[in-house]
Parts: structure tokens; sequence; C-alpha cells
């Protein structure tokens, strides 16, 4: 059996700096992080850290903001100008700072619970005013920090700690919500497909307004634990059994339970003014030369 | 340094409290407003949503305080000054962003214009009732300023006090109206840009490599900085070190806790405001705030006509509570009156403060109307006796 | 020997701090050419980390890396190597010295 290969080729007085390409966007000072074994909240990091890359997005002007739960935690790992809100809070926060000081990049990087069930209101209203945000939404159906309880994106007949007899709830549809809310981008992928969520997330840098990504995700310790669904590679494998492909596919058809297909894919792309362009534009025509922009 | 002349309407106006806020507030700066409709403060952000567009800045209303109160404290962050504006049932809503603008030392401002409660209450009517709310609405230890304006001349004036107090000492700062203030209509002056003292945020001198955002400066006050300048902060409502890391551990909890609230608590006479009318040598000392203080002024009138030596205290800064001052203004005399439209809230403070063996007597009111001045006045006679 | 039965001579290779890993077997299961395999020793966690069983089958891809929850593993084509170390290497003679 062979040793993984050695950092060092002893022909060299300095080695390059090889190192793990996510580790120069994170605090390093902070790992190791909380996440569980197999748990794919990292995988998710890989993804984007490699996408911010791709995309030549300047790191000095992104900010992150997110709320409360597992996901939430990215916010503290990442070494960039990174905001761990309230719980279900981290839309209207970013919505601020993005208003502020309109040459940000703000990204919004949290859980299924806490953007869909107690920050469901604020998803609506930014979706529909499509502030000019990327929403990032970790799906691992369930509330993992406080637990395994109940969460909006629960498939029926899953057993939590707040169902513990199953849930008799009927689950919302992520993606469907987001574009009947108004976002202008709208993609679904899981953990298991890293390259295509790594291009979903350029091309949603390389976009404006308000872009939602749904990322599925397992969580080991409490949502496939509790159901008997195994480790987190199990639950990627599912994922990868499961998920077709099929982009521009009708939002309205692609929800997700304990079996069945996992629908995958760019659903949206339909670009329009965002806030503070419509407001710019209705307030020049109202006020001409003497409307004042943010910052003019 | 001086007021940005854009926000400034110089001038002599005739406003309501609400509309004299929402100008005191562009005169300090403020160009970014985050607010929902509630009566009767709803006027404050109506008239900023017109202004502006002209002045320059952002204002949205949200879809409920729970966003309003969250969106300030982003655009803080964004580097804007910034307020919202509110009435009893919304300021409960705010109350989780309370403590995380105190947690995480964000400079802005609430304006509650306060009306008739529990609940929804007596939306058009005035109260006083939010007092303890303001106070001790959020979990947890925290210290909050509160202003008490009694006149649309000082919902103006207050308003900037309040934005300047806020840079300051890097927290969130309330102005405590009430429906009566926020929609009498009186002379307001807004002198010259130039005659403005404002306060600016206190930006770090320091690079990208030794800020660190919550390391106490002067008075235990950090430096501040905003997102886009490359500091890479993090910024959590967890309990957090100097970094602003989380560190969820007795030893920081004691740490960052007590810092926060010796900041207010310990700031002296920097933070006390007492207006003082013939206290010294009182028999009787009346203690009051915002618009109680008006009808108090007839009642001390009437007073002082029948002989009786009645000082007045009026308190512009509510909280931190002026401890020490009502204590040596309380001491020597028969009995001090505390009228306000709640059924008891500040008086509890001035217990706590006079010295011991000082009658204190209330002159509580459940609020919908401003008290008679006789009502006032016989709890002067009172406490003379 | 490859998934397939072919045999090749390897592209890249991979790189492992053992001591981040938490067993997951992500990189294990989805590497495309199957080249990677838990080492029989665990780390002070007690975790069984990867180690390159079938270097020959290492393209250097790096999905192990993007895969990897832990950021305990990444790959690299020995070509991306190469031209770092040649970087280095320039670098160092025109400034004649030690470089950073």
């Amino acid at each position: 059996m062979s040793q993984t290969t050695p950092l060092e080729d002893p022909n060299l007085p300095i080695q390059p700096p090889l190192d793990n390409p996510v580790m120069s966007f994170l605090r390093q000072e902070r790992m190791p992080h909380i996440w569980c074994p197999g748990c794919g909240i990292g995988t998710t990091v890989n993804c984007f850290t490699r996408a911010l890359t791709d995309a030549g997005v300047g790191l000095d002007r992104l900010a992150i903001v997110s709320g409360i739960g597992c996901t939430g935690r990215v916010a503290g790992y990442l070494n960039l100008d990174s905001f761990h809100t309230t719980h279900g809070r981290a839309i209207p926060f970013a919505t601020g700072l993005k208003l502020a000081r309109p040459e940000l990049q703000v990204v919004v990087y949290s859980g299924d619970g806490d953007l869909f069930a107690i920050g469901g209101n604020h998803f609506l209203h930014a979706a529909r005013r499509n502030q000019d945000l990327m929403v990032v939404c970790v799906n691992n159906f369930t509330y993992g920090m406080t637990g395994g309880q109940l969460a909006p994106t629960t498939p029926e007949g899953a057993s939590q700690t707040t169902a513990p007899f199953g849930n008799f709830e009927s689950p919302m549809s992520l993606p469907y919500v987001a574009e009947a809310a108004g976002a202008v981008f709208v993609a679904r992928w899981t953990v298991y497909h890293v390259r295509h969520l790594t291009r979903t997330f350029k091309e949603a840098f390389q976009r404006k307004g308000f872009r939602f990504i749904e990322i599925l995700a397992p969580c080991p310790t409490l949502f496939l634990r509790r159901n008997r669904l195994g480790d987190g590679v199990d639950g990627v494998r599912v994922y990868k059994e499961r998920s077709v492909i099929r982009d521009g596919a009708d939002t309205r058809t692609i929800g997700l339970g304990m079996d069945g297909e996992i629908v995958v894919g760019t659903f949206v792309d339909r670009p329009r003014p965002t806030w503070m362009e419509a407001m710019d534009s209705y307030y020049g025509k109202v006020f001409g030369d003497r409307y004042r922009p943010v910052g003019g | 340094m001086t007021a940005d002349p854009r926000g400034v309407l110089t001038g002599v106006h005739f406003l309501d409290g609400d509309h004299a806020a929402c100008e005191g507030a562009l005169a300090a700066g403020c160009r970014f407003v985050a607010g929902y409709p509630i009566t009767p403060s709803t006027e404050v952000v109506e008239r900023f949503a017109a202004r502006i567009p002209l002045v320059g800045g952002v204002f949205i209303q949200m879809e409920d305080e729970l966003a309003a109160s969250i969106a300030i404290l982003g655009a803080a962050w964004g580097g804007q000054k910034t307020m919202t504006v509110t009435s009893g049932p919304g300021l409960s809503l705010m109350m989780e962003h309370l403590g995380f603008a105190a947690i995480t030392e964000t400079p802005c401002v609430f304006i509650d214009v306060q009306r008739g409660g529990p609940s929804t209450g007596l939306p058009t009517l005035p109260a006083q009732a939010d007092m303890m709310q303001v106070k001790w609405g959020s979990h947890g230890d925290y210290q909050v300023i509160a202003l008490c304006p009694s006149s649309p001349q000082e919902c103006f004036d207050l308003t900037i006090r309040a934005f300047n107090l806020a840079e300051t000492w890097r927290t969130p700062v309330f102005v405590m109206m009430d429906e009566v203030v926020g929609h009498m209509t009186e002379k307001v002056v807004i002198p010259e840009a130039s005659a403005i003292e404002v306060v600016e945020r206190r930006w770090t001198s320091k690079g990208p490599g030794e800020y660190r955002p919550y390391e106490p400066g002067p008075g235990g006050i950090p430096e501040m900085v905003r997102a886009g300048d490359g500091y890479r902060i993090h910024i959590t409502g967890l309990t957090h070190d100097e970094r602003g890391y989380p560190a969820m551990n007795p030893q920081h909890q004691d740490r960052l806790v007590r810092r926060l609230n010796d900041k207010i608590r310990k700031a002296g006479e920097a933070l006390v405001d007492v207006r003082e009318d013939q206290c010294e040598g009182a028999e009787v000392l009346v203690v009051t705030y915002g618009i109680t203080s008006r009808v108090a002024s007839a009642a001390i009138r009437m007073a002082r006509e029948k002989g009786i030596r009645v000082g007045h205290a009026r308190l512009v800064i509510a909280w931190p509570f002026p401890r020490d001052r009502i204590r040596a203004l309380a001491s020597g005399v028969r009995g001090v009156v505390v009228p306000e439209l709640n059924l008891g809230q500040m008086v509890q403070e001035v217990e706590r403060s006079v010295p011991s063996g000082v009658p204190v007597l209330p002159v509580d009111h459940a609020g919908g109307t401003v008290h008679d001045p006789e009502v006032i006045l016989q709890r002067i006679l009172e406490a003379a006796r | 020997m490859a998934a397939n039965g072919t045999s090749r001579k390897a592209r890249g290779t991979v790189f492992v701090r053992p001591e981040l890993c938490k067993g997951c077997d992500y990189c294990i299961e989805f590497c495309p050419t199957d080249c990677l395999e838990f080492s029989p020793n665990f780390n002070a966690k007690g975790y069984h980390y990867p180690v390159l069983a079938r270097p020959e089958d290492c393209t250097g891809c790096g999905l192990c890396g993007l895969y990897c929850p832990d950021f305990a593993i990444f790959g690299m084509r020995f070509e991306e190597i190469e031209a770092m170390r040649e970087r280095i290497r320039v670098q160092a003679q025109n400034e004649g010295g030690t470089p950073k």
C-alpha cells in the first residue's frame, strides 16, 4: 500500500507553497470546524471558494452574512468580511449592508430552517424586490444545531425530534418559492454535484439581482441516523442515485420526498433591474438632475 | 466636525415632533433608514422617504420591524449612520436586535414614539410606558442610552444628539418620544449646518493586520471599520473575543459583558443631562421627562404661586439613569414627586436613588392623554406637607 | 489497476493532512479512478484517513479536494506542481538569493 506523496521535492531548497486551495479562504486559526464527520457543509465551502477564484471575485469587497445554525457557522470560518447575525434575519441585514455600500458583493449563506422558517418573510420580500444578493441555502432537511428538529423542508414521513412519530406536514419546495417570489436566478444541486455547483456559483457571481442556490447536503448525525439512512457518504450516494439534471425544469414539479427523483439544475435565469437600479431609474425620471443616488 | 449642509433644512419652521426628528436625523448625517409603518411614528419615515432622494441615501420600508431593526445594523456596518423608527408593538419586535446591536457595538439610533399599551393598546394616544422596556426589554445584561424630548425643537436637537452619542459610545441610542410630542406642532429652528456639531464615526487608524473590532480604546470603546475596506472582520452575536471570534466560556463572557455594561454605566458626567430649575433649597423636587415635563411645569408654577419652593429636574438623558444627580437633588427635600404617563416606571429608579427617608410620590397614569396639572399640583402639595 | 482494468501512468497526486480527516469516506467513494483507500493507521482522533493506494491511477483531478468537508485532502496535477516549482526556480535565479 503506497503512502501519499510527500510534499517535498528533495532537490528544491524551498518548497512550493502547496496547500489546499480552500485554506487561503479560511480563518485557519479557527480550524478544525465544528461540523460533524460526513456533514456536507464543508463540501459546499470548497465549491464556493473555488468559484471565487474562477470568477475572479474581489475578496476585499465581498461580504458574507449568515444566520444561526450549522450552515450559519460558515461566515465565521471564511476570511472575508463576515457577519453572523440573528436567526432568520441574515437577508435583511445583508440588504442593509448592500444598500449602504452598493459596491459590496454580498452573499447570504445559511440553512433551510433559518432562511425559510423564521426567515421566510424576509426571503420573500428580498426576492420580490430583487435585492442584489446571492442567497446560498444548504438544505439538510433539519435543524441540525439544536439537535434535529422538524424543518419546513423535512420530507413527509421522516422522523425528527419534534415529529417523533414521523412528519405529517408537507415540505416546502424551495426553488418553487424562490421563483414565485421573484428570484432572477434559481438553481439546485447536491453536494454530490461538486463540479456543477462550482460552475453555478461562478455563474451566479457573474449575475446581479436576487440569486438563489439550494444545495442538498446530508446531516448524518441527526437526519440520517434518526431515519436509519446511514452515514454522510450514504446520503451523498443517494443523491447520486436519485438525482436527475433538468435545467429549466418547471419548479412546480420538483418537490422532494424520502423517495423519488431529486431534480437538480438551473431552473430560472431571468434578469431584471435590481431594487437599487429600479430606484435610481425611477427617481432619475422623477427628479432629473436633482436626484442624488447613494453616495452621490 | 459640522453637519453636511445637504441634509440641513436651515430656517425657522413650524413642524411636529415626528417631522422635526426626521430633520434631526438628516442634519446628523443619517443616510439610511429602514422602517415600518406604525402609528404615531410613521410620519418620521414618510418625511425621510420624501427628503432622501434629494439628499442622497436610502429609505426602505421593510416587511416588518424585525427586518427594519437589523437592516439598519447591516447598513451601519456598510458605513452609514442609520436609524429606525417605531412605537410600542414594533419596539417589542425589535428587542432581539437591540441586544444584537448592543453586543456587536453597532452605532445606530432607534426612535420610539410611545403610545398606549400593552399590545395594540391606543395607537393614536400618548403614553410613556416603554421606558423600562427600552432598558430591560432584550435578554441579557446590556445598557442603553435613552433621550427624552419634550418639544418638537427637542425632537430635532436630541435626534442629532442621539446620533452623536451612538458614534461616541459605539452603541444603540434611543429617542423616547411620545404621541403628543410627535404630533404637536411648534416652532423649530434649524440653524446653519456650520453651527451643528456632528460626531463622526470612530474610524480606526490601524491597518487590517492590527485592527481588532472589539479591542477597547479609551473608555472601553473600540474603534470602528466598515465592510469592504479589506479588514476581513468577523462580527457575531455570540459572546466573542477581541478579534470578534466566538469565545463561549465564562471568562470571555465576564470580560465582554462587563466591558459592554461598564462602557455606559461608568461614563459618569458624560452621560448625565438633567435640566434643573430652582432645585437649590427646594422643599419638593419634581422629576419628569418627555411631554409630562410640560404639564408638570404648569403644576409647578401653580405650586410656586402658593409659596412652595418646588424644584424641577427634567431628565433629558433617562438612561443611564442619573442616580447620583437625583440623589444630590433629593437631599433635604420633603418629598419627590414623579409624574409619568405609566403606572410607575422611572419612579422606581428615583426610589432607588433618593436618600433613605425621603418620600417618593408617584403620579401615575394609565396613558391615553396627558396628566391634568391639578393632579400633579395636589401631589406636590401633599409632598410639601 | 484502474476500475476498468487498464493501468496508466499517474498524472497527479494527492496531499493529505491526516489530523484533519474525520473518516467520512467522501473522497474514497467519489474518486473517479478509485485510487484512494483508508489507511490502516488512524489519527489522534481515531479516524482512518485516506491514502493513495494506487498512485499510478491518480489523475490529479482534485475531486477529492472538492468533496472533502474537512479540507483534509486535495489533489494536484503534476504539471501544476511543476509549474509552481518552475516559478520558484526562476524567481530564485532572478533574485540571486533564497526566495520567500
